[in-house]
């Protein structure tokens, strides 16, 4: 079985302008959602404690914060998960640590409601939040330095460039999902969008190696037909790896639970995006980059630059 | 030809052989036990062996089976409420010399044991416990070290006869001496350069000195303090006895505890934190305590405070600490029925004491529990302060009572006991922390999780599920489309996770949820390198090689690309458990070690089962791809 018997060089390049415009548009508005809305980062980030309740029957998340703020919990956040039964409870940072603010609120809860019981407690100190935040950023930083060097040093600086700004394309549409949507950011998602970040730029290589591999070989051609040659070639493989992939995600997605689902979410949006970044966003700037035939021939000491 | 030399395809078996077998302790569960072992030398034999085992039949609680270990001894039950209940009777009836505590060992067959295959170990996610960061009072612990470096200098002065007015500890830790004239200040100042190398000595005045702590000393303190710190938080879990607790260091002033199944998370909590110890003062009965209370308290003493809030006049010197103590344990005075503690010193508090209750027969001799706490800093309304940094400024409170203060009518030695307590649990308590050691500095709990038991298992089905279905749908997506190499790459993708899992329980990594979706990912990664293969392949053939060539050109020409790609995952991988913690650093492991295993299995493997397939065949017309 084959789904893409293609005879002719794709013109992608030709499409170029509006497939990067396309692009850019989205980009815009996932980095307008991210600075108007913001991140809606959870516990782990912001700090405060976090509640896991189940009640013996279903209890609308209205209720249970009217009885709260009637205790005077304030700035508490309900909301529903799983079933109707289900509720988290969120708490800004409390002056007591999580486990006693956790068991007054049961206590509270079971009184009114009898059958409450307790499932998790997440309690995180403002310090330590702030900390997260700070490595994160620092990670993603980390992580796109570490990948421009390698390509610089195994491709050519344009192709960094180019597998650099699709990955942060990649990773910003990504955020700006969470930010439009409002769904909670967690330090799970944050390994999520940095596995995003690997898997786009993955991606994105594989392109560039039959790019580099076009160019040694093929004789003839302007660099834009060399690039279309490259894309159609691959297309096979990029359209088959996004699909099994995209088995794997999609699977955890809607059977992983609440716990994975922020997880699987920002992977699925990250490998549709990653796919789309890696052909038509990163290679048309390596083009208009100014890419020759030249750059890529193999010099004298480069190592591994003879491979075919 | 398509053929891998003979000694490579029974490397690449044995290495799959190997992977399968310590892969395989993680299909068998863990079964509760009890482990006993013995505290302060005591040691454990078959005689205590039988003793536990009809301790236990005495009481009608059944055991699967009971045996020595290395550290002790093991006695595995069916089901954990038989587990509970034998760890309480064991802990009573025991007595001190021995430690009961709860131990889930794996029920793996004991060939597996034998060849050291051990199962991975689940987060807290998966398994249900209580998780806490804890924040190690580095202000303090240097205050303390400060405190034990000026008692230490007046010795010393004192010593070589260099009279001083003053030497005490000032605010911002610096050490502040007053002498007569300037001789007695640059004898000092010599003094102190020759024997404490780790101070810094000025001059601030004609006859005045400061001294700090140089940097590089403060460090070594810190350091010192987590250490000391983690040595006694280990030994104070042991002590509660939690089964396959973590105790670890994480940066250089934070400790990460991890509980399992903990269910009184209040009583680990109070464990966990008390800075507590014993001070051994002897009581000044040679001066008025009125007049000491009316605001003359004698050089050299102090005023302390027992349980029920009565003065007592006790002079400063410490005669010996807790760090002397080498065991105690609670127990019932016979006479009395009253809660008591006993103790064991070590050698040189038994000298100490020996030699101090020699002289001082028919004085009085305090006891005093020294305790240390951190509170926040809060303004009149209950908010509480920040400094200028933002963060929350922590105050240090000391609480110092004193339990009891007998006349000493003999010299004492090495054992003695505390009466005067209280509850026995209070006894008990008291027990446990002079055993397990004084913490360095004292700690606050700054982050906290607990997860239900009944959701972390939730949690491994629902993981375990989705990467099943999702690797089936992978296999019979990649069957159909690839045909034969598709299958080949399936069966390869199946040793991929085996191969994955047995590298995860080699390191003994533990497992989270983000570390199941890490091998899932993983899975999902690894097919590209085959669809990578397969790709140039079919493009071979359509450039009308034959097969034979097809497939070897295929795998030459992918595996540029395959090591390029994976390169730079790796670089993501490297990042995210170099800057992440927890179970993000979980992801981390499983993603980088998932990429070399998939490398090995998606090249290498699907290599050699290829070659197995059609590499024999000379005049191979088609191949299903």
């Amino acid at each position: 079985m084959e789904f893409f018997r293609i005879q002719r060089d794709l013109p992608f390049m030709r499409y170029a302008r509006t497939t990067v415009f396309l692009s850019a548009v989205v980009f815009m508005a996932a980095l307008a959602a991210l600075v108007t809305q913001g991140l809606n980062l959870n516990v782990d980030f912001t700090g405060g404690t976090v509640i896991d309740v189940s009640f013996a029957k279903a209890i609308p998340p209205s209720t249970v914060r009217g009885l709260l703020a009637s205790h005077h919990y304030r700035h508490v956040r309900v909301q529903n998960y799983g079933t109707a039964r289900k509720v988290l409870i969120r708490l800004p940072t409390a002056r007591k640590s999580g486990k006693v603010v956790a068991d007054r609120v049961v206590r509270l809860l079971d009184q009114k409601f009898p059958g409450t019981t307790l499932r998790s407690v997440e309690y995180v100190g403002p310090e330590v939040g702030r900390e997260l935040a700070d490595q994160g950023a620092l990670a993603l930083l980390f992580v796109a330095f570490g990948i421009t060097a390698y390509l610089t040093l195994r491709f050519e600086w344009r192709f960094a460039v180019g597998a650099i700004v699709a990955t942060i394309h990649d990773v910003i549409i990504v955020l700006g999902v969470f930010a439009a949507f409002h769904i909670s950011f967690s330090l799970t998602v944050l390994a999520a969008v940095l596995a995003v970040l690997g898997y786009s730029v993955n991606d994105t290589v594989v392109v560039f190696d039959r790019i580099r591999d076009n160019f040694r070989r093929m004789r003839t051609g302007t660099p834009s037909d060399i690039i279309d040659s490259a894309i159609t070639r691959t297309l096979s493989r990029t359209i088959m790896t996004h699909i099994l992939t995209q088995l794997m995600v999609l699977s955890m997605l809607f059977l992983g639970g609440p716990v994975l689902f922020g997880f699987a979410l920002a992977l699925t949006v990250g490998i549709v995006v990653g796919t789309y970044g890696s052909v038509l966003v990163a290679s048309p700037i390596v083009l208009w980059l100014g890419l020759k035939r030249d750059d890529l021939l193999p010099r004298a000491k480069a190592p591994g630059a003879d491979r075919p | 030809m398509n053929q891998y030399p003979w000694w490579k395809n029974l490397l690449i078996g044995l290495i799959l052989l190997l992977g399968v077998v310590y892969a395989l302790p993680n299909l068998y569960g863990e079964e509760p036990a009890v482990a006993v072992s013995g505290l302060g030398g005591t040691h454990i034999d078959a005689q205590t062996l039988a003793r536990v085992q009809s301790l236990l039949k005495a009481q009608g609680l059944p055991y699967l089976h009971a045996g020595l270990t290395a550290k002790g001894l093991l006695v595995y039950f069916r089901r954990a409420g038989e587990q509970l209940r034998a760890r309480d009777l064991l802990a009573q009836s025991l007595g001190g010399h021995y430690n009961a505590a709860l131990a889930l060992a794996s029920a793996e067959p004991a060939w597996l044991k034998a060849v050291g295959a051990k199962p991975m170990y689940l987060g807290l996610d998966l398994r249900g416990g209580v998780h806490f960061l804890l924040e190690v009072d580095m202000k303090a612990a240097l205050d303390k070290a400060m405190g034990e470096d000026v008692d230490a200098l007046r010795r010393t002065l004192r010593h070589h006869r260099i009279r001083y007015r003053d030497v005490s500890l000032r605010q911002e830790r610096v050490i502040r001496m007053s002498f007569r004239n300037v001789s007695d200040m640059d004898a000092a100042e010599h003094l102190i350069a020759r024997q404490f190398p780790e101070l810094l000595v000025r001059s601030t005045g004609a006859t005045r000195l400061h001294a700090v702590l140089s940097p590089a000393a403060a460090d070594a303190k810190r350091r010192y303090a987590l250490e000391q710190n983690l040595t006694a938080l280990r030994r104070r879990v042991n002590e509660l006895g939690v089964a396959a607790p973590v105790i670890e260091s994480e940066g250089s002033s934070r400790i990460v505890v991890e509980l399992p199944g903990v269910e009184d998370i209040a009583r680990a909590k109070e464990i966990l934190g008390r800075t507590a110890t014993l001070e051994i003062h002897l009581v000044d009965s040679h001066d008025s305590l009125s007049q000491a209370l009316a605001g003359n308290v004698p050089p050299g003493t102090r005023i302390y405070y027992s349980r029920h809030d009565q003065p007592i006049l006790l002079y400063r010197h410490v005669v010996y600490s807790g760090d002397d103590i080498v065991n105690a344990s609670a127990g019932l005075d016979p006479q009395n029925n009253e809660p008591v503690v006993n103790i064991t010193l070590n050698g040189r508090g038994a000298a100490i004491n020996a030699r101090v209750t020699r002289h001082n027969v028919g004085q009085r001799m305090a006891v005093v529990y020294v305790e240390i706490r951190t509170h926040l800093r809060r303004n009149s309304a209950g908010v509480p302060l920040r400094g200028p940094d933002g963060h929350r400024l922590r105050v240090t409170q000391k609480i110092e009572r004193v339990i009891t203060a007998p006349v000493i009518r003999e010299p004492l030695a090495g054992s003695f006991q505390i009466s005067g307590i209280g509850s026995i649990r209070q006894a008990r308590n008291l027990a446990l922390l002079l055993r397990a050691g004084a913490l360095a500095a004292p700690i606050s709990i700054i982050a906290e999780r607990t997860v239900g038991p009944s959701l972390g298992a939730a949690n491994i089905a629902r993981g375990f599920g989705a990467t099943l279905i999702g690797f089936a749908a992978i296999a019979i997506f990649i069957a159909v489309y690839y045909r034969v190499f598709g299958v080949i790459a399936a069966i390869a993708l199946a040793f991929n996770v085996v191969l994955l899992v047995a590298v995860l329980s080699i390191l003994q990594a533990t497992l989270t949820l983000p570390g199941i979706a890490g091998i899932a990912l993983t899975v999902g990664m690894a097919i590209d390198a085959n669809v990578l293969i397969f790709e140039r392949i079919r493009e071979e053939l359509r450039n009308r090689n034959t097969p034979q060539s097809a497939i070897a050109t295929g795998f030459t020409k992918a595996l540029g690309t395959i090591i390029d790609s994976n390169m730079t995952t790796l670089i993501a991988g490297i990042a995210l458990f170099w800057l992440g913690s927890g179970s993000v650093r979980g992801f981390a492991v499983t993603l980088c070690l998932g990429i070399l295993t998939s490398l090995f299995s998606a090249v290498l493997v699907t290599r050699a089962l290829v070659n197995l397939y059609y590499g024999r065949r000379r005049r191979l017309a088609q191949v299903a791809i």
